[in-house]
């Protein structure tokens, strides 16, 4: 990147060096998470303690409807599979969002906001870059999940892939909208506790809608307006080949959002860190 | 490597959305007295025929051209032609009949009579009743041998499977099973009998031979109490090398190693689930389920259920065009 560096910020690159920048990001990213082989133990261990114990429990639940995209009764593990590949995006999502509150008090986040590419594109190929580690695991997932007996129909996993892109887009744009308000390290409990559960528990990841609705109406309505609902409603239709319009439409939406406000909040002139009193990034 | 693997998946599962050869599977609700008709190619039912009381036993004629139905309430065997799927005749049977079959040319139709203790015997090239045939309480599960020398009848309350030979119309063996059994299937070279015990959760092996019974076959499914394990149906490939069983209020079909006669997988369908079908080449077989008031269809080779499609109220016994 150093040949760039002589250039105005914004100014025209040629698509050469946006590929070196992206694949610099994208590789970082990919090598600090296969450096951290606990890491990828536990992103995989969180999803199958759900499959082969939470799951097991709750066997008998499903089994008495028929909901799309299934054409048959499916056993609970089944159910949840996806709730369980976008929860591992989720997490990764505001993972990847602690390493750039952990980058900007190491001061590493200095060296990447030098670039003289737009900041725009640089906080895109992080997303991209945190989408891709997330595909890993969650292909990870699927591969154990399928001595498991979940097996959706072979087409489905690469049907899957787009949806996997999209939904790892919006959540990882969440996560860095998040992380631009998070000035230390030790606040990520609090994510966990006001985004990452919420988000997990009020949606259809591990209990079909309706039978939230014939528990609380006023719940339906949150799980209902919750984008993750959204995102794991886009993956269990796409990974049996069919696409879920709507879904679609509000992941994609919120993906925009999230990443306009990820951009803004991320901007030193106008963003929301330059309102923070610690951090020293602006 | 892993390209080619990607591209053989791919045909594969291409390959499996080839639609095959369109046949009509049959199936009799016991409570909205309908037979439903099911297309294999679209999997929708394509007719509703309105029937008698209380629709139970349901098969095709060997020559493929009728479908018998044993309304029971209404004491009949209701003939349906399937050119123009409608009612055109009866069988005259005893008082409530429910499961019955014929012999191997489709000339001799055996009815058991639930509230009768008997079975009945109709020519059905002239559709006329020859006689009855003295059995146990409640008869219900009806097999015919392969050579056509035995017929089998089980008795739910007498706990028994009545060897009948077809000439002489007498009873020659009874052999003890567990409670209720209800169903009775042959393995098509003859070599053994199975019979499915409804309350005593087992399906016995006999030697139809030394009329004993060989083996039990059990099923454990975890997190299932034992009463709710009642095997009732049994579908066995031409081959003899595989079974499925049905659980009843388990909601599974356990599928049962023919030789060894270990359950191998159990797979997860509809509600009281009671008979079944294949289809003549046996790529499919359908199940009834009866409480949830739906059919489901399973791949016989991957063993996977694919799909289930809405029927009318209690379905409960369904036929297949003959190959």
């Amino acid at each position: 990147m150093s040949s760039t560096t002589s250039k105005p910020a914004g100014s025209g690159f040629s698509f050469g060096e946006y590929l070196t920048c992206l694949s610099g990001i994208v590789w970082r990213e990919a090598l600090r998470f296969l450096h951290q082989r606990e890491r990828f133990i536990s992103a995989l261990v969180r999803p199958l303690v759900w499959l082969f114990i939470f799951a097991a429990g709750f066997r008998q639940v499903l089994g008495i409807s028929i909901i799309p995209p299934y054409e048959t009764y499916i056993l609970y593990e089944v159910y949840i599979a996806p709730g369980l590949m976008a929860m591992i995006q989720l997490f990764n999502g505001m993972q990847s969002s602690l390493s750039m509150v952990y980058d900007r008090e190491m001061g590493n986040m200095r060296t990447l906001l030098v670039s003289p590419l737009p900041r725009g594109y640089l906080l895109f190929c992080k997303l991209l870059a945190g989408t891709a580690v997330s595909l890993l695991q969650v292909y990870a997932f699927l591969a154990i999940a399928w001595f498991w007996d979940i097996a959706p129909p072979p087409a489905g996993y690469l049907t899957v892939l787009p949806a996997l892109i999209l939904s790892g887009l919006m959540l990882g744009a969440l996560g860095m909208l998040i992380s631009s308000g998070i000035k230390q390290l030790e606040n990520f409990a609090g994510v966990m506790n006001f985004v990452i559960f919420p988000m997990f528990f009020a949606s259809s990841a591990l209990y079909p809608l309706w039978r939230v609705q014939e528990g609380s109406p006023l719940l339906y309505y949150v799980c209902l307006f919750n984008p993750f609902s959204h995102a794991v409603e886009l993956i269990r239709f796409a990974l049996y080949g069919q696409t879920n319009w709507i879904s679609l439409a509000v992941v994609g939406g919120c993906a925009g959002v999230f990443m306009i406000g990820a951009i803004y909040a991320y901007d030193p002139s106008r963003g929301l860190i330059r309102r923070g009193p610690a951090g020293g990034e602006t | 490597m892993q390209r080619s693997y990607m591209i053989y998946v791919m045909a594969a599962s291409l390959a499996a959305t080839t639609p095959a050869a369109a046949f009509k599977a049959y199936v009799s609700n016991e409570k909205s007295n309908t037979v439903s008709v099911i297309d294999t190619d679209s999997w929708t039912v394509i007719k509703t025929i309105k029937v008698g009381q209380r629709p139970r036993g349901i098969e095709f004629t060997r020559d493929g051209k009728f479908v018998l139905v044993a309304v029971g309430d209404d004491d009949k065997i209701e003939v349906i032609d399937t050119a123009t799927q409608q009612v055109v005749d009866s069988l005259p049977s005893g008082p409530d009949p429910e499961l019955f079959t014929q012999d191997a040319a489709g000339n001799i139709l055996y009815v058991a009579n639930e509230n009768d203790n008997t079975v009945t015997v109709i020519d059905l090239q002239k559709r006329v009743r020859l006689g009855d045939i003295q059995v146990g309480v409640e008869p219900e599960g009806m097999a015919i041998s392969p050579d056509g020398k035995i017929l089998i009848n089980t008795s739910e309350t007498t706990n028994m499977a009545h060897f009948i030979d077809t000439a002489t119309r007498q009873i020659v063996a009874n052999v003890l099973v567990d409670s209720r059994p209800r169903f009775a299937e042959f393995k098509r070279d003859g070599s053994e009998l199975w019979v499915s015990s409804e309350i005593g959760g087992t399906v016995s092996v006999i030697d139809p031979v030394k009329h004993t019974v060989t083996g039990k076959i059990t099923f454990e499914i975890p997190g299932l109490r034992r009463e709710a394990i009642q095997p009732v149906g049994i579908g066995m490939t031409k081959d003899g090398k595989t079974a499925f069983i049905a659980l009843g209020p388990a909601n599974r079909i356990a599928v049962v190693d023919g030789a060894s006669h270990a359950v191998t997988k159990y797979l997860l369908v509809g509600q009281r689930v009671w008979h079944m079908a294949f289809t003549p080449e046996e790529k499919y077989l359908l199940v009834t389920n009866g409480v949830s008031n739906d059919v489901s269809v399973i791949d016989v080779a991957a063993q996977k259920v694919i799909k289930t499609i809405q029927v009318g109220e209690l379905p409960w016994g369904i036929t297949m065009a003959p190959p």
